[in-house]
C-alpha cells in the first residue's frame, strides 16, 4: 500500500480537522487530499518521472509527499544548503524530475526544465483538476533521499512505499491525535525525520506547523502562539532552547507542550538533565533512526527518561544515554566484524531487520544480506533488558549539530595548504554539537620564525576560509607525526582517544564554535 | 462462490453484506478466504452478489484504523479503511485484531 492511504484514511475520518498551520483558516485534512490529487495532476503534466523538492520545509512540502505518490513519482527533497554546483549535480542523478523550488532559491538552479515555484503549485493546486490513478504499489519508490556520505558522492538512499507505510503502522494508531493536538516542524524537508513527520503526524490525524528557520526564539514564539502539543528538534537545537530559556527571565511559557522528542544525534547527557529540568511537565522522547531504515527504529520513552532521571540504580541510570527499545517489527542483532551474534553489554555493529528497514541505494542495489539485515554501521551494545546505546558511527563520520561530515572532505582541503604535510580530521565529543571538528596535522619543515602556534593559526584560518563554517575545524593541532597500521592506514581512534585522554594539548589553534548552525 | 486465491499486497476489498473494506498491508504466499459476516470479500469496485445477509453469528464488528492478523501467524496483514458490523474471518476462523504497542510520537 502507498502513503497516499495514510491520508485518505485521515481524510475520510476527520475531513473537517485541521491538518496544515493555523488553527483557524488552515488547511483542512480534506483540503490536504483533494489539493494532493490537484497537485499530482499538475505534476504529471509536466511529463517528469521523479520529484525534486528544493525549498524549505512548510505547507507545500506535505502536499508534495502526498501529490507525488498520487502521481506515482518518486520525490527527492534536496539539501538547499548545498553549494549551487553539488545542488545541481544531485538533481541531474534523478530521472527527469519535475523541479518544486521556493521563490528565493530558483535562481540557484539556471536553465531547469520542469520547473515549478513552490508557492505557485501550491497555489494551482486549490484550482486544477485532481486526477485519480491506481494507487501505489508496495514496489514503487515513495522517495529518494541523499546522504551526505562518507565519500565525495552522496548515495541516493531508496525508500519504497512498503518500506515507509511498514514504518507507520507499526509505530503509530490511526488518529490518536485529538483536535487540540499541533506538531511543530523544525527539521528540513530532505532530512529522513522532516519525511517521516509528514506521514506520521497525518495518520495520527494531528496538526502540523512549521518553523523552516530555527532560532531558539522563533521556536518558542510558535511554540506558544499555535499551542504546539508535540515538537521534534536535534539536540543542538534543544541545547539552544535550553540555553534561552536559561538566560530568558521572560520567555513563553509551554503549557501545551507534551512531548519533546529528540534524535538525530548524539545528546550531551548535560543537556539533556536541564532540558528536563526546563520542561518539567513535558515527556521526552529520544528516537533514534536512520535514512535506510525510514526514520525511526528505536525509541527512548518518557516513562524510560523518568526511570532513569528518579534512579538510584546505575543500570537505570545509564539508560538516559541509551537510544531506547526496537520499535515493533524491528529486530537488532550486535555482531562482530566476523558477523558473529555478540551478547548483551558487548560492541559491535548494529544490524537491524524489520520490513521498514530499506537498506537499498539507487545504483548500488539492496545493502541487506539474505536473511534481511541490514549492517548500520553504528557501534553499538544493547543491555540485558534490550535498551540500545549507540556509540557512535563504525566508520568515521563526523556527525555535527546533525550534520555528517566525512573527514576526507576536510582533510582534502588542509592537504592543499602547502606547509601541510599530512592532515587527520576527527570528530571529539562536543556539548553543544554533539561533535566537534578537530584536525591534526603534521607541518612541513619550515625556516620561517614563525611559531608552531602561529603555524596552526595560519592553517586553521586557510580552512576556515575555503569550507562552510559548519565543516571548518574548531581546533588545528600540530604533531610530529600521524600514526598508522603497517600496512598504512591511518589510525583516528588512537588519535581520538590521544586527544580525549590527555589534558595538556599539543600545540594548538582554536576558535569559538559559529554561533549559527553554519552552512 | 469465489474459490481462494492468494492476495495481493495492497489489494484492496470490501464486504459485501456490510460497510467493511480492507486493504491488504502484508500477504501470505498461500491462498486465503477473506470473508466478512460470513460471506467472502470482494473487489472493493465489484458488485455484491444479491440477496445475501450479514450473518449474526459473524458481526462481532470491525473497526475502522484497525489492524487483523491470522491467529497466531504474521503472515496476513490487514487494515480496515471502512469500519462495518461484519467478522473478519479466514474462511471460517477469525481473524484476531493486531494489539498496537502504544508508542509515544518520534516524529
Amino acid at each position: 500500500m502507498g502513503v497516499d492511504v495514510l491520508l485518505e484514511l485521515a481524510a475520510s475520518m476527520v475531513p473537517e480537522r485541521v491538518a496544515l498551520g493555523p488553527h483557524a483558516g488552515g488547511m483542512t485534512f480534506a483540503e490536504l487530499a483533494e489539493r494532493s490529487a490537484a497537485g499530482a495532476g499538475l505534476l504529471l503534466a509536466e511529463g517528469g518521472r521523479s520529484v525534486a523538492y528544493v525549498g524549505v520545509n512548510g505547507p507545500s512540502f506535505n502536499v508534495a509527499v502526498f501529490a507525488s505518490a498520487l502521481a506515482g513519482l518518486p520525490m527527492t527533497p534536496l539539501n538547499y544548503r548545498l553549494p549551487d554546483g553539488d545542488l545541481g549535480a544531485l538533481i541531474d542523478r534523478l530521472e527527469d524530475p519535475v523541479v518544486l523550488v521556493d521563490d528565493d532559491m530558483r535562481a540557484r538552479l539556471p536553465g531547469r526544465q520542469r520547473l515549478f515555484s513552490t508557492a505557485g503549485w501550491l497555489a494551482q493546486t486549490a484550482t486544477a483538476e485532481p486526477v485519480s490513478l491506481p494507487p501505489p504499489d508496495d514496489d514503487a519508490i515513495a522517495a529518494v533521499l541523499f546522504t551526505s556520505g562518507t565519500t565525495a558522492a552522496p548515495k541516493g538512499v531508496v525508500l519504497r512505499h512498503g518500506n515507509l507505510t511498514s514504518y507507520v503502522l507499526q509505530t503509530v494508531e490511526l488518529l490518536v491525535a485529538d483536535d487540540e493536538d499541533c506538531a511543530l516542524v523544525a527539521v528540513p524537508p530532505y532530512h529522513i525525520a522532516g519525511v517521516a513527520t509528514v506521514l506520521t503526524n497525518t495518520y495520527a490525524g494531528r496538526r502540523m506547523v512549521h518553523l523552516p528557520a530555527f532560532t531558539a526564539e522563533s521556536w518558542l514564539d510558535i511554540a506558544a502562539t499555535e499551542s504546539v502539543s508535540h515538537a521534534m528538534v536535534v539536540p543542538t537545537m534543544l541545547a539552544r532552547v535550553v540555553e534561552h530559556l536559561e538566560a530568558a527571565t521572560d520567555a513563553p511559557k509551554l503549557p501545551a507542550l507534551r512531548s519533546i522528542a529528540y534524535g538525530g544525534a548524539r545528546i550531551s547527557p548535560s543537556i539533556l538533565e536541564r532540558a528536563l529540568a526546563a520542561f518539567p511537565a513535558a515527556g521526552f522522547v529520544n528516537a533514534y533512526g536512520l535514512t535506510e531504515t525510514s526514520s525511526t527504529i528505536a525509541v527512548l520513552g518518557p516513562d524510560d527518561h523518568r526511570m532513569a532521571m528518579g534512579s538510584d540504580d546505575p543500570v537505570w541510570r545509564a539508560r538516559l544515554a541509551s537510544a531506547g527499545r526496537a520499535v515493533p517489527g524491528i529486530e537488532f542483532a550486535v555482531r562482530d566484524p566476523y558477523g558473529a551474534l555478540l551478547p548483551p553489554g558487548q560492541t559491535g555493529e548494529l544490524w537491524v531487520r524489520g520490513a521498514q528497514v530499506a537498506g537499498e541505494y539507487v545504483g548500488l542495489g539492496t545493502g541487506l544480506d539474505a536473511e534481511g539485515w541490514f549492517p548500520t554501521r553504528d557501534r553499538a551494545h544493547i543491555d540485558a533488558d534490550g535498551y540500545l546505546f549507540v556509540e557512535g558511527r563504525d566508520d568515521d563520520t563526523i556527525i555535527r549539530g546533525g550534520e555528517n561530515i566525512a573527514p576526507a572532505e576536510v582533510e582534502d582541503v588542509l592537504l592543499t595548504h602547502p606547509s601541510v604535510r599530512d592532515a587527520a580530521v576527527v570528530g571529539l565529543p562536543d556539548e553543544e554539537w554533539g561533535q566537534q571538528i578537530c584536525a591534526v596535522v603534521v607541518l612541513s619543515a619550515s625556516d620561517t620564525k614563525a611559531t608552531a602556534e602561529e603555524r596552526a593559526e595560519i592553517v586553521r584560518a586557510y580552512a576556515s576560509s575555503r569550507l562552510r563554517s559548519s565543516r571548518a575545524p574548531s581546533s588545528v593541532l600540530v604533531w610530529q607525526e600521524l600514526p598508522y597500521t603497517p600496512s598504512g592506514k591511518l589510525l583516528r581512534r588512537t588519535i581520538i582517544g590521544s586527544l580525549t585522554a590527555e589534558s595538556d594539548n599539543p600545540i594548538a589553534a582554536t576558535t569559538d564554535t559559529p554561533a549559527n548552525g553554519g552552512s | 462462490m469465489s474459490v481462494p486465491v492468494p492476495l495481493r499486497t495492497g489489494a484492496r476489498l470490501r464486504s459485501q453484506v456490510d460497510a467493511t473494506e480492507i486493504i491488504v498491508v502484508r500477504a501470505p504466499a498461500d491462498p486465503v478466504e477473506l470473508t466478512c459476516g460470513g460471506h467472502p470479500m470482494i473487489d472493493v469496485k465489484a458488485e455484491p452478489e444479491a440477496g445475501l445477509t450479514l450473518d449474526p453469528a459473524r458481526s462481532t464488528g470491525s473497526p475502522v484504523g484497525k489492524r487483523f492478523s491470522l491467529d497466531g501467524d504474521a503472515s496476513l496483514e490487514v487494515l480496515v479503511t471502512k469500519g462495518g458490523d461484519g467478522t473478519l474471518a479466514n474462511g471460517s476462523a477469525p481473524l484476531v485484531l493486531k494489539e498496537a504497542k502504544q508508542l509515544p510520537s518520534s516524529d
